[in-house]
């Protein structure tokens, strides 16, 4: 039985298990979690911290940029563990669609909203944007497009 | 944990290996796939071609790339993307309070429940406990919801198998609930009447005849049903032993809901994580054995008579309170307090220009949607609006079984399997 606190920095948030792990160290994670039990993925995307470099994470956490967020679930024993990981821009991150395959899509997600690569996945394209689409718009630097309208002084289109 | 465990997690971790190696999904891109279209040679009856994303049977804008060979269906791809209008970004930029009439345009078909994830996630931020009252409500209005959707899965299940008297049965079963959500929100569809603190009005006078109503004469309808499709020899031929799934590739692929439950794992969360009052109500979770689309239409069917049984509880035991919380940081006054108090009128004005601020900290917050488990992860940076708001579809994790459920099988099975899948694009696309 792996301890949580062997795989990171333990803690809550609202009453639910979080593990800060470091960077890299979310595939071993997910593995040993795997070991105990958890075997779905339910849930696995990207944070984008920027303009809020002083928020609380918990002791002994560098917080960086990013964070990815995986959500795994024990059905047998009914239990939750959410994993972050703090990244910087253009880390390379390893799949874990090896070890839960329900991940490649959000993975996919993750890689078209955030521009994080996932190596070792089967097929990292874009998933919900055109091939063609240029940046990630999930990142807090990709602004909000308007659509222009005649009205003066309205605000024009980017 | 024994040492058993390892060994068994060992051979999982192999099979899952394999699942993703398996040539079942089609990872070739657009180009490539046009290039292979269609073979040179005549004797070669391999080819690819594009079901969607205008095909009727796929539910809205889904478009799935097939390799057939005659008319199996080899390796497929779904692709998705044709909805996509940016709502996580667009919840970025709306405040908490402005949040529900966002998400509730994501699952089209079931409304509420994104509205209830989003709300619970929101409460949780916020450290609110909601009336007794608003929480029955909620469970009252979000099973209704389940029934409507089911309903429309039974309508278009039905009319993408051929069976299209099914469909108006299905609609028409369908409507009177909607009459009872527009009777009771002021809207069909797309509500915004789940809000952090509670729901948006209290129920209306004459609620408990509009539902009794319903009560009484549903169950008939749903015999019908009975009649038409279960226990008709062409809707099983076409329908027992087509999508097979696996308890094992289920959990691997993340699929939930009657997906799962069909291969015969009762993982519920109104059960197993109950939300709201669940614990309080009697109902049973309805499993399947074979994972097949039989499975997944009858388990359907029969949840609608659970959420009945639900709905009726909730019609007898509805208890009295507010429907809100009576946190003036977080609910607006009364209209009638507006026009006497001051500060209501404040109160009424920062609700609706700045919002309320919610505590820093983020949340996962999970309910079972008709389609499986419905998240919203939320991100407060202790301002008015979130930080990331982002919903964890049960569509569009399923959608990734399809190519699993489809490989072997005939081109008109996929109809029957696509449907059975029951998707909402709305939602997978967000």
């Amino acid at each position: 039985m792996t301890e949580l606190a062997d795989l990171g920095v333990t803690g809550q948030s609202r009453g639910q298990d979080v593990v800060h792990v470091e960077l890299g160290g979310d595939h071993d994670a997910v593995r040993h979690l795997f070991d105990d039990g958890f075997t779905m993925c339910v849930d696995l995307t990207a944070v984008d911290y920027l303009g809020y470099p002083n928020r609380a994470v918990a002791e002994g956490v560098e917080t960086e940029r990013f964070e990815l967020v995986v959500g795994l679930l024990d059905l047998e024993h009914r239990r939750r563990v959410r994993l972050r990981m703090q990244i910087s821009d253009g880390v390379e991150l390893a799949t874990i669609t090896d070890i839960h395959p329900g991940a490649e899509a959000m993975e996919r997600e993750v890689f078209d909203m955030f521009g994080f690569e996932f190596t070792g996945h089967p097929y990292l394209k874009r998933i919900l944007l055109p091939e063609e689409w240029v940046g990630h718009p999930l990142r807090k630097d990709y602004d909000i497009g308007r659509i222009p309208v005649q009205f003066k002084d309205a605000p024009q289109g980017r | 944990m024994a040492v058993t465990d390892k060994v068994d997690t060992a051979a999982l971790i192999q099979h899952r290996r394999d699942l993703v190696a398996s040539d079942a999904v089609l990872r070739i891109s657009e180009a490539e796939a046009a290039a292979q279209a269609s073979p040179g040679d005549p004797d070669d009856e391999r080819m690819i071609i594009n079901m969607g994303p205008q095909h009727p049977s796929t539910h809205g804008v889904l478009r799935i790339t097939m390799e057939l060979k005659g008319e199996v269906v080899m390796r497929s791809r779904p692709v998705i993307g044709y909805l996509h209008t940016g709502m996580e970004k667009t919840g970025e930029d709306l405040t908490f309070l402005q949040g529900p009439t966002n998400v509730t345009r994501m699952d089209y078909a079931s409304p509420l429940f994104t509205e209830l994830a989003f709300s619970l996630a929101t409460e949780q931020l916020l450290g609110l406990e909601i009336p007794e009252r608003a929480t029955w409500i909620r469970m009252l209005m979000t099973e209704l919801n389940r029934m409507s959707s089911h309903l429309l899965f039974l309508a278009t299940n039905g009319m993408d198998l051929g069976a299209v008297g099914v469909m108006i049965y299905g609609w028409k079963e369908r409507e009177e609930v909607l009459r009872f959500f527009e009777m009771v929100t002021g809207l069909r569809m797309n509500h915004n009447y789940i809000r952090p603190g509670g729901v948006a009005a209290d129920l209306p006078d004459g609620w408990e005849d509009a539902l009794a109503k319903i009560l009484t004469e549903l169950p008939a309808r749903l015999d019908e049903f009975d009649v038409l499709m279960t226990g008709q020899p062409i809707w099983r031929e076409r329908t027992q032993g087509v999508g097979v799934l696996t308890t094992a590739d289920a959990i691997a692929l993340g699929a939930t809901g009657p997906l799962l439950r069909s291969t015969g794992d009762a993982w519920d969360l109104r059960r197993d994580e109950p939300y709201l009052a669940y614990p309080e109500v009697d109902f049973d979770v309805v499993v399947g054995t074979y994972g097949d689309t039989f499975d997944r239409y009858a388990i359907r069917l029969n949840e609608i008579r659970e959420s009945m049984r639900i709905v009726e509880h909730c019609l007898h035991n509805m208890p009295m309170g507010d429907y809100r919380v009576d946190d003036r940081k977080v609910t607006p006054p009364p209209r009638a307090r507006i026009d006497q108090s001051m500060e209501a009128l404040i109160h009424h004005f920062k609700l609706f220009t700045e919002g309320y601020s919610v505590p820093e900290g983020e949340v996962y917050a999970a309910v079972e949607s008709p389609r499986g488990e419905l998240g919203c992860y939320l991100v407060s940076d202790g301002s008015p609006k979130p930080l990331r708001m982002h919903i964890r579809g049960p569509s569009f994790v399923n959608l990734q079984t399809l190519p699993h459920l489809l490989q072997g099988g005939l081109v008109a099975d996929a109809v029957a399997i696509i449907s059975s899948v029951d998707p909402i694009m709305g939602e997978v696309d967000r």
